[in-house]
């Protein structure tokens, strides 16, 4: 019995893996075999192999340019993280706060980066990095402050009764109650938001400041007709999201191993 | 043991408890001490007065249910005893000290119609959230839960969340909870109030053996008859708007006396019931009578 649902994890946990494999080696001979045999124009459709020449070619570009786009989304993903949990802990605080944020935060949340990335660029100047973070962090700011809120209000009437009855400080009520109920909430928050800061950071780049990162190396490969180069950097881009999804899971898993959880009594 | 009641219109002729309550009575401060105590919360329509005068004493290890139909300010009163609620006018005593510094001193022990326990601790956890914020040592503390859960009948769910738990369960841990600082008073208000009748029956049964370990004095607050009388030494009837206490029943039914299905087949236990019963709605009841549930 135990053998055989042992078998039958292993099945299933082999079919995680295999399932995504096999779309994507089948989506990649598809699309190989439009080029080659089908002989779709190379401008219409550079094939995988090319791609993967190119990549093989530039790749020390591209390791450079990894660098520089992760480096400006991940800085962008904390900033606005932390600030999106600190004026979240004050809003929550007071509801003065949370009403002044209010329109702030609305406001942030329906400025579009191509309107901002041009701005931002040209104000700290065409050598500095630091137009894009601001970009990236005000993209993660919005879903971390938006969920935290929602996070920290989830305590109930009951359980505030119960820390109260248990004559609970303001730190312990947060330690042990606030803080555990809103936790998923903002993990949730920043999940969203890690794709955010990678797409701004990467956009933020097609519209001037230093060259050097994928969103530039894409926009300008592009515009000499490098259309496989241009992929390899799409290519890395996708790695790069990727990525930044795999870095807010294990963050995860670490929060809730870290939680009050009084797991020994 | 003396009792401090309030007698209102219309309850003056209830009748004394036919026989003596069997209180061992010790001499000295009461558990709880309530005189005069007045409670008037504003809403958007005006002022509604939820209590109105109220005087109640508890003893040492009483066992006192508080009954009345709903929103007759019996659970306000429990709220003003545990001072999560503040009474507008009187005074509230709690083993002699202010009810806010009772709290303070955990005095007591709470225990609500919802488990309300929290979702990603364990078992073991939850019973140990009083004790961890009230710095116990971690060896005392694993002790102590585990003492806890072994008299509620669930040493082998400690590493169990909730959510793996029926109501039954998860309420038991509750208590469990409600009696980590071994306090010497008990505040319950309708623990068994969401729980299915047989559930209910098993509870109150062992609520009751729980209550003769530990010697607590217990304030309960209900609405089912049978319930109090089943439990309670004194049983406390209260009318609504405002909340008023119009009578007190003695069950006269001793802590010697085991709680169980023979004792719900008593014909005393029936009379009380009957009894209880005239007095909450303030006339004989020819009959059967409905039950409130």
């Amino acid at each position: 019995m135990s053998a055989l649902s042992a078998a039958s994890t292993t099945r299933s946990r082999v079919a995680v893996v295999l399932a995504p494999l096999v779309t994507g080696l089948l989506v990649l001979a598809v699309w190989q075999f439009l080029v080659t045999v089908v002989e779709v124009s190379p401008y219409l459709l550079p094939g995988p192999a090319e791609i993967a020449e190119e990549w093989r070619a530039n790749s020390d570009s591209i390791r450079e340019a990894f660098w520089v786009t992760g480096m400006n989304a991940l800085v962008g993903l904390i900033a606005g993280t932390v600030l999106g949990v600190a004026l979240a802990a004050l809003a929550s605080w007071s509801g003065w706060i949370e009403g002044m944020a209010a329109t702030v935060v609305a406001a942030l949340a329906v400025v579009p980066i191509v309107a901002l990335a041009p701005v931002l660029n040209s104000m700290y100047g065409a050598d500095s990095e630091y137009g894009r973070r601001v970009i990236a962090s005000i993209a993660a700011f919005v879903p971390v402050y938006v969920n935290s809120i929602r996070g920290l209000h989830q305590t109930t009437a009951l359980h505030r009764d119960l820390m109260r009855s248990y004559a609970a400080s303001g730190w312990q009520r947060f330690r042990s109650l606030t803080l555990p109920s809103a936790t998923p909430f903002v993990l949730t928050g920043i999940r969203v938001a890690s794709s955010l800061a990678v797409i701004s950071a990467l956009v933020a780049e097609y519209f001037g400041g230093p060259r050097g990162g994928l969103g530039s190396f894409i926009s300008t490969s592009a515009a000499t007709s490098a259309y496989a180069r241009a992929w390899a950097y799409v290519g890395a881009a996708i790695v790069l999201g990727l990525l930044a999804y795999l870095l807010t899971g294990l963050l995860e898993r670490l929060v809730q191993r870290l939680l009050p959880t009084g797991a020994t009594p | 043991m003396i009792e401090q009641m309030s007698e209102p219109a219309g309850a003056a002729d209830r009748p004394s408890p036919s026989f003596p309550p069997s209180l061992p009575g010790p001499i000295g401060v009461p558990a709880v001490q309530v005189s005069g105590v007045t409670k008037t919360f504003r809403t958007r329509a005006g002022l509604v007065e939820a209590l109105a005068d109220v005087d109640l004493s508890v003893a040492e290890g009483e066992f006192v249910a508080l009954l009345g139909p709903s929103g007759c300010g019996k659970s306000t009163l429990l709220r003003v005893i545990a001072d999560l609620e503040t009474s507008t006018t009187g005074e509230v005593e709690v083993f002699g000290k202010t009810a806010a510094r009772a709290r303070e001193d955990q005095d007591y022990g709470i225990a609500f119609q919802q488990a309300g326990l929290l979702p990603w601790r364990t078992v073991a956890a939850n019973v140990a959230l009083p004790l961890e914020l009230h710095d116990l040592p971690r060896k005392q503390r694993k002790e102590r839960v585990a003492h806890l859960l072994d008299l509620v009948g669930l040493g082998d769910f400690a590493q169990h969340h909730p959510d793996q738990l029926s109501g039954g369960m998860q309420q038991r841990v509750a208590i469990a909870r409600s009696l980590a600082e071994q306090p010497r008073l008990l505040l319950m208000d309708e623990p068994f109030g969401a729980l299915d009748e047989m559930t209910r029956e098993r509870m109150q049964a062992e609520l009751a053996r729980i209550c003769a370990e530990t010697g607590a004095a217990v304030v309960f607050v209900t609405h089912s008859i049978p319930e109090a009388v089943f439990l309670a030494d004194r049983v406390v009837v209260m009318s609504p708007r405002p909340g008023r206490i119009t009578g007190v029943v003695a069950t006269g039914i001793g802590r010697e006396v085991p709680r169980d299905d023979a004792l719900r087949e008593d014909r005393a236990f029936f009379a009380k019931v009957t009894e209880v019963r005239e007095a909450l709605h303030g006339s004989p009841v020819t009959g059967v009578g409905r039950e409130e549930r």
